[in-house]
């Protein structure tokens, strides 16, 4: 395998240079180039091996030689013909899209790179060329003039490079006037593209296990409390209280579940301290689960098989432990997953009762069937009904501006849930621009998979449009927190903070909520959940 | 190159079609047949395409929810851009259809170098819905102002459509205001695809072909109207001969007519081929026609693929010793 | 077919309302206007003088541009004489040169103190072609129709 350097990612104010002026050869005509730092590694023969996904095997991108297992064009042609009888909306899409273009400047990632292949309806056009040649009359006898082409290796790469360029954000489908969505196109891509093995390992790897594991960071059971007890240990740091979660607890009336983003590193762990903090202070019955311990679903980002098969565990495990619903974490993937395909592939869900808040007795209607409900509705009913005692002040070194995750927003409508929560726990809450938050809102660039290292100059491009925005408000209101609902995002946007706007920190909105939170008996707080001092009552200050 | 041979081929049917309007002995062929079948394959087609998309189920429910959710009850919802009722659903689609909600929110974004870095900023970008809707709407009222040549009596609301559009009274025959709409917008839709850079990009020859027909059609008909003049009441016979399955052929009707009609016979026996099954497919689009009710009700796919899946017990007989010593209740001890 | 029902019940509507023609014609015979050129003043013509003022080609496209142009000359310049294109000359006036031919005879007696021109209320001409196309002229928004004078 030819060994690729590690590539420096140009600096910001060289990637902003974007040329938007199209190449002067046909976009057929031009061929498409694997670019170190823009794309990820190859999935690994192991893991595809342990998720029984075809053609495993080493390889790498950087080679010439992609080892496509014999007879792969029958493979990927007769994946679309079942993929097209499965699909009503793959079939559509193909079909009526009338290239006017609304699309194409809504994409993050044509936004920061100019090539045309990124502009959504160019990205469906790379399959949508095949499926006329091989699916349509017109694409059979015009050929080329049809915008037909003939399915070659080249192809292929193109597919997977434009296919692993999407964050599935579906911001482009908001404006398309037919609501052709690209994240169902690059879905369906993805799929196919797996039918020959080819993956990323950024994806496979969480995929196996999680599969295997029951999360995506591969935590055996063991490293999951012993990393909560860890964050139990600094909860009393800070607080003089000790909090006692449980795990895999039989009878429990609620199960809680993460994304395992949560679980390491920050700030996903001072989010996971603010749900431990917060179910302690309520007294909440509720449980972990090291078996079903990640709320999210890189097998969405492989096929939907592979979707359905980790997202099994959710429901399985609040059955085996006799919950009565399930709360959800911050994450943002998870949601759209949970809101649009839970609940067909493995409900219904009635061994399980329509969540009811503990505390304030709200019914949560809207989860009636899935029985499952997000952490920012549940928090977001507990502040409306004054059941937590909180102090903003303690956030007031903050000024903080929220993301919208592109799968709730998108994918599921949450949108003033979280805002609420924000404005009971800060005093200094400023909205990016209109056309960049809510069901407008900028992906972070990472999103569908592709927060992996090697292909940072792709993800710094891809989040350019959301750090844009945040440097808006950062210029204009001092904003120096970003926050957000989801583990990628925490996970993602504090490298692109450090690139585009350095001194915006990066919080999930639940660790806000833990920092404003008083609880019951706690001592005089001098740090935050990252053991900063606290404005007015830090010893050097 | 694409434009050229969409030009082309919409020159090519020009010329079949002078040479059909100047052989006396093809006007039945080009009066008559030609209209026949290319209805057939127009009704054929559009049923044929709609079906087979019918065919492929819809297995997830997978709206775009372009607005706040339905969940606490003081938080309002966005009942038509996240409807969780049929109503809801009806109301988006009646906006998406008939007045082009999603094009209505187009932006356009734009790269500029400020003083600290890089500024995106995203600007109002209506042209493209104004010219959309003039486009779809002209059309649409032409089309049911050709009603009066193939309806006797003629119903009043169509006199009183045809009186609206003319109501300028500019001109002998007076101008119809969606003429002037139409041939505008068509233009306009032709000229951002070959003006802006990006758009001539994806542009297909499948992009142009229509856009030239549609301009050919328009223009023989305003032709028709002021320059090459045709006898309307033959007109008007063949048309009701068609629509009585009574086919007549009225001499001297003028040859414009029949370069006219087989233009738009070619129109509609190419739609169901092309990607002006928008209008059919815009009805059925997952995204948009959906209850966005997922967390109330279940949607049911009728293809739920069976698969594997790495059950409580597996995982339970691999890492129970871990599980024990990290205090963690099992099943089997 | 998935959700046929609906599908199916949306194509039925679609075809319903692209076969309007067909259904709302059913059964109806194909009358055209009829417009009789053999009206008792034409036949009274000499053979030679019985074409138009223009050719019937030229009269079927144009009539409506001659028409604007003799009112025109008659209300504005005052001319009274028109020379068509073989130089022949014609009054200019719609009652006594166009309805002199183009009108029965009933219709001329039907003219009730000069309100209007027999044409308005003919079966002929103008009314006959005009409906059958829903054609209208502007001319009716100043002269009042014969029937309505009537009442």
């Amino acid at each position: 395998m030819a060994k690729v350097e590690k590539v420096k990612t140009p600096k910001p104010q060289e990637l902003s240079q974007i040329d938007f002026k199209p190449p002067t050869t046909d976009w057929m005509d031009t061929p498409t180039v694997i670019k170190p730092g823009n794309f990820c590694w190859g999935g690994k023969e192991k893991d595809l091996l342990t998720l029984g996904l075809p053609n495993p095997r080493q390889w790498s991108p950087a080679d010439e030689d992609w080892k496509l297992p014999e007879g792969w064009e029958s493979t990927i042609l007769e994946g679309m013909a079942e993929r097209l009888a499965k699909y009503r909306s793959f079939k559509i899409f193909m079909d009526i899209c009338v290239r006017c273009g609304a699309c194409a400047d809504k994409c993050h990632f044509y936004i920061a790179t100019g090539d045309p292949k990124n502009m959504p309806v160019l990205r469906a056009e790379l399959i949508r060329s095949v499926y006329k040649k091989y699916f349509t009359t017109s694409g059979k006898f015009l050929g080329k003039l049809a915008g037909a082409r003939e399915l070659n290796e080249d192809v292929l790469k193109e597919w997977w490079s434009y296919f692993f360029q999407c964050t599935e954000c579906r911001r482009c489908s908001v404006f398309c006037p037919y609501g052709i969505d690209q994240a169902e196109v690059t879905i369906i891509g993805r799929e196919l593209l797996n039918l020959v093995g080819l993956n990323i390992d950024w994806i496979s790897g969480p995929a196996a296990n999680c599969y295997m594991k029951g999360n995506h960071l591969g935590l055996e059971p063991h490293a999951i409390t012993g990393n909560i007890e860890t964050m139990c240990d600094d909860i009393e740091d800070i607080t003089g209280i000790r909090v006692n979660p449980t795990f895999n607890r039989k009878g429990a009336e609620i199960l809680f579940i993460t994304p395992s983003g949560d679980l390491l590193g920050e700030p996903g762990i001072q989010t996971c301290m603010g749900y431990l903090m917060l179910f302690h202070e309520l007294g909440l019955d509720y449980t972990w689960s090291t078996y079903a311990s990640e709320g999210g679903n890189f097998g969405f980002f492989t096929s939907n098989d592979m979707a359905k098969r980790l997202n099994y565990k959710i429901y399985a495990e609040a059955k085996r432990l006799g919950v009565k619903w399930i709360l959800g974490g911050e994450c943002g993937h998870m949601w759209r997953v949970l809101s649009q395909y839970m609940d067909t592939w493995h409900g219904p869900a009635d061994f399980l009762e329509v969540p009811k808040s503990p505390i304030t007795g709200t019914v949560f209607e809207n989860a009636s069937s899935t029985k499952m409900i997000h952490i920012s509705e549940f928090t977001a009913d507990l502040i409306k009904h004054k059941k937590l005692n909180l102090d903003p002040s303690r956030n007031d070194h903050l000024k903080v501006t929220y993301h919208d995750s592109c799968n709730p927003s998108r994918g599921m409508g949450l949108l003033d849930e979280p805002r609420e929560v924000i404005k009971a726990v800060c005093n200094n809450f400023y909205e990016m621009p209109e056309s960049t938050i809510r069901e407008k809102t900028f992906c972070c660039g990472s999103g569908s998979g592709l927060n992996a290292s090697e292909n940072m100059e792709q993800r710094m491009r891809g989040g350019f449009p959301r750090a844009n925005a945040v440097k808006y408000v950062k210029e204009k209101h001092g904003v120096n927190m970003l926050a957000n609902i989801c583990a990628v995002d925490r996970a993602a946007l504090p490298a692109l903070m450090d690139y585009w706007n350095p001194g915006v920190g990066v919080t999930g909105v639940t660790e806000l909520v833990a920092n404003a939170l008083v609880m019951k008996g706690e001592k005089e707080r001098t740090t935050n959940l990252r053991f900063e001092d606290l404005p007015g009552k830090g010893g050097d200050e | 190159m694409k434009v050229l041979f969409s030009l082309l081929a919409v020159i090519v049917l020009i010329l079949v079609a002078i040479m059909g309007a100047y052989t006396t002995s093809l006007h039945y062929t080009f009066g008559i047949i030609i209209p026949y079948l290319a209805l057939t394959l127009f009704v054929g087609g559009f049923i044929y395409r709609v079906v087979k998309w019918g065919r492929s189920p819809v297995p997830f429910r997978i709206p775009t929810t372009i607005g706040q959710q339905k969940s606490l009850p003081w938080i309002k919802q966005n009942k038509i851009e996240n409807p969780t009722s049929t109503l809801g659903v009806i109301v988006r689609m009646a906006l998406e259809i008939l007045f082009f909600r999603s094009l209505f929110r187009n932006t356009k974004t734009e790269l500029s170098q400020g003083p600290k870095g890089p500024i995106l900023a995203y600007g109002s970008a209506k042209w493209l819905w104004l010219g959309s809707l003039f486009f779809h709407w002209s059309f649409l009222i032409i089309l049911i102002r050709h009603l009066r040549y193939f309806l006797d009596p003629i119903p009043f609301s169509i006199q009183i459509l045809e009186s609206i559009d003319g109501i300028l009274q500019i001109g002998l025959p007076a101008v119809y205001l969606t003429d002037a709409f139409f041939l505008i917008a068509v233009t306009y839709l032709f000229l951002r695809r070959i003006f802006i850079p990006q758009l001539k990009y994806i542009s297909l020859a499948a992009d142009f072909f229509p856009l030239f027909l549609i301009m050919s059609i328009a223009s023989t008909g305003v032709l028709m109207r002021y320059f090459y003049k045709v006898d309307l009441v033959a007109v008007k016979q063949l048309a009701i001969g068609l629509a009585t399955f009574q086919p007549v052929l009225p001499s001297g009707i003028g040859a414009m007519f029949f370069v006219h009609i087989f233009l738009v016979s070619s129109l509609f026996a190419y739609f169901p081929l092309s990607k002006l099954m928008h209008m059919g497919g815009i009805f059925m689009s997952p995204t948009r026609n959906m209850i966005s009710n997922n967390r109330m009700v279940r949607h049911i796919n009728p293809w739920n693929q069976e698969v594997k899946y790495h059950t409580y017990e597996q995982y339970e007989d691999e890492y129970r010793d871990k599980m024990k010593k990290a205090g963690i209740p099992v099943e089997k001890e | 077919m998935y959700k046929g029902g609906k599908i199916i019940a949306s194509l039925i509507i679609f075809v319903g309302l692209l076969t309007i023609p067909f259904f709302y014609n059913m059964g109806k015979v194909n009358a055209g206007p009829e417009i009789n050129l053999d009206t008792p003043a034409i036949l009274a013509l000499a053979p030679a003088d019985q074409q138009c003022v223009e050719s019937p080609e030229v009269m079927k496209a144009n009539h409506m541009q001659l028409l604007n142009q003799w009112r025109e000359a008659a209300v504005r310049d005052g001319q009274s004489v028109y020379i068509n294109s073989q130089g022949k000359s014609f009054e200019i006036s719609l009652q006594n040169t166009c309805l002199n031919c183009h009108s029965t005879e009933a219709e001329k007696a039907s003219v009730t103190g000069g309100m209007s021109n027999p044409a308005f209320g003919s079966t002929q001409f103008c009314a006959s072609c005009h409906d059958y196309n829903a054609v209208q002229p502007l001319c009716y928004t100043c002269h009042i129709g014969s029937k309505e004078a009537a009442k």
